[in-house]
């Protein structure tokens, strides 16, 4: 039923590719974390703990992305039958959960000293929470179902429904009155962060990119290595 | 060029997602009130009846209405069209100052009056440098 890939071709590469991936993650890593530890300005008004944000807009724009990803692939794998997209999406979700869980608690280390609480109700907050729970569920399903074919399936579901929830975090702060502050920085407009303060954001987001990468790698190799072991060199 | 099944499989995800946005739009229309963690001056003078429900109101901390008197803290959050005079007896934010954002957990006397049981400040979207600020006061 699936398409036949190969993961002997695809396992020469990516079995390759980690230590690579590592050396580039160290570099880019120590270079962002000098910026925006010690090089970059303190904030005009919340002074040093605005040296959070640089690794709080990071991880929460990873796990975004990196749900977009896992929903694009798990739809499109399952309307053309790739079963190669679904291992991706299994092998990317880890990493998505984690930085999602970064953002929020280090959200919460910043509202603590910036807002006076560790945690409101509002609207980007709380779909911020429920992407958690999307990520838990769908990697839920691939532990209960992972070695039945019911499992791609059910997971392109679980993305799909989940998907709605990503324009609704995007834009929960224009919507509707939150104690989130709305976008910084913005790809159409104006930014309303300091080109200082933008750079090292930038830089920290490659290096949180490169980690998703590198995780993404090991756990993508594990499961060619399954799928080997199984004496199989098609599926 | 496709087989009449993938057709079907995108039709399929398509129509989930067309009945799940329009199904996640009217909850999170009706629900609007609830889903907005405060309300401005202008939304509270236009309620309807007011009520001993705790709620929360925010907007802007007005320039020099800000008054310190025994354990007391008053003054006015206005949204540049209305005002709301607030009593608050308690621990402020570090960041809670004139002319900057504010969020007050409490209850309504009358529609211009509030007795807040907790201050949050709201922090804006601006991030900058001290000199940066400096240089743009001086303009």
């Amino acid at each position: 039923m699936f398409k036949y890939f190969e993961p002997n071709k695809i396992f020469s590469i990516t079995s390759r590719a980690p230590k690579y991936v590592l050396l580039v993650f160290i570099i880019i890593l120590c270079i962002g974390l000098t910026e925006a530890l010690i090089l970059s300005p303190e904030d005009y008004k919340q002074s040093h703990s605005v040296r959070i944000m640089y690794v709080h807009v990071p991880a929460a724009w990873i796990s975004l992305g990196i749900f977009s990803i896992i929903t694009f692939l798990s739809i499109a794998g399952y309307i053309f039958k790739l079963k190669n997209f679904f291992l991706i999406s299994k092998s990317l979700a880890p990493s998505g959960l984690v930085f999602n869980i970064i953002a929020l608690v280090t959200g919460s280390i910043w509202g603590k000293p910036t807002w006076g609480t560790w945690w409101a109700w509002d609207a980007r907050i709380t779909s911020m929470l429920i992407l958690v729970l999307f990520y838990i569920l769908y990697l839920v399903a691939w532990r209960i179902y992972g070695n039945n074919d019911k499992v791609f399936k059910i997971t392109a579901i679980i993305t799909t429904l989940g998907i709605i929830n990503v324009p609704i975090i995007k834009y929960s702060v224009d919507w509707w009155n939150t104690l989130h502050q709305p976008a910084s920085v913005n790809i159409l407009s104006k930014s309303s962060i300091h080109i200082s303060m933008l750079y090292p954001l930038l830089i920290m987001t490659a290096a949180f990119a490169l980690f998703s990468l590198l995780i993404f790698l090991m756990k993508y190799n594990t499961e060619l290595i399954k799928i080997k072991n199984k004496g199989l060199d098609r599926l | 060029m496709y087989g009449r099944k993938v057709k079907l499989r995108f039709f399929f995800i398509f129509l989930i997602l067309l009945i799940l946005s329009f199904t996640v739009f009217l909850i999170l229309k009706s629900l609007e009130e609830n889903v907005v963690y405060f309300q401005s001056p202008t939304e509270v003078k236009t309620l309807a009846e007011i009520d001993d429900k705790k709620i929360r109101i925010g907007g802007m901390v007005k320039s020099k209405s800000v008054l310190i008197e025994n354990k007391e803290i008053k003054f006015i959050v206005t949204d540049f069209k209305n005002e709301i005079n607030v009593i608050y007896a308690g621990i402020i934010p570090n960041l809670f100052a004139e002319g900057k954002g504010v969020v007050a957990e409490g209850f309504l006397k009358d529609k211009s009056l509030f007795f807040a049981t907790k201050i949050l400040a709201k922090h804006d979207e601006n991030y900058m440098p001290p000199e940066v600020k400096e240089a743009l006061k001086e303009e």
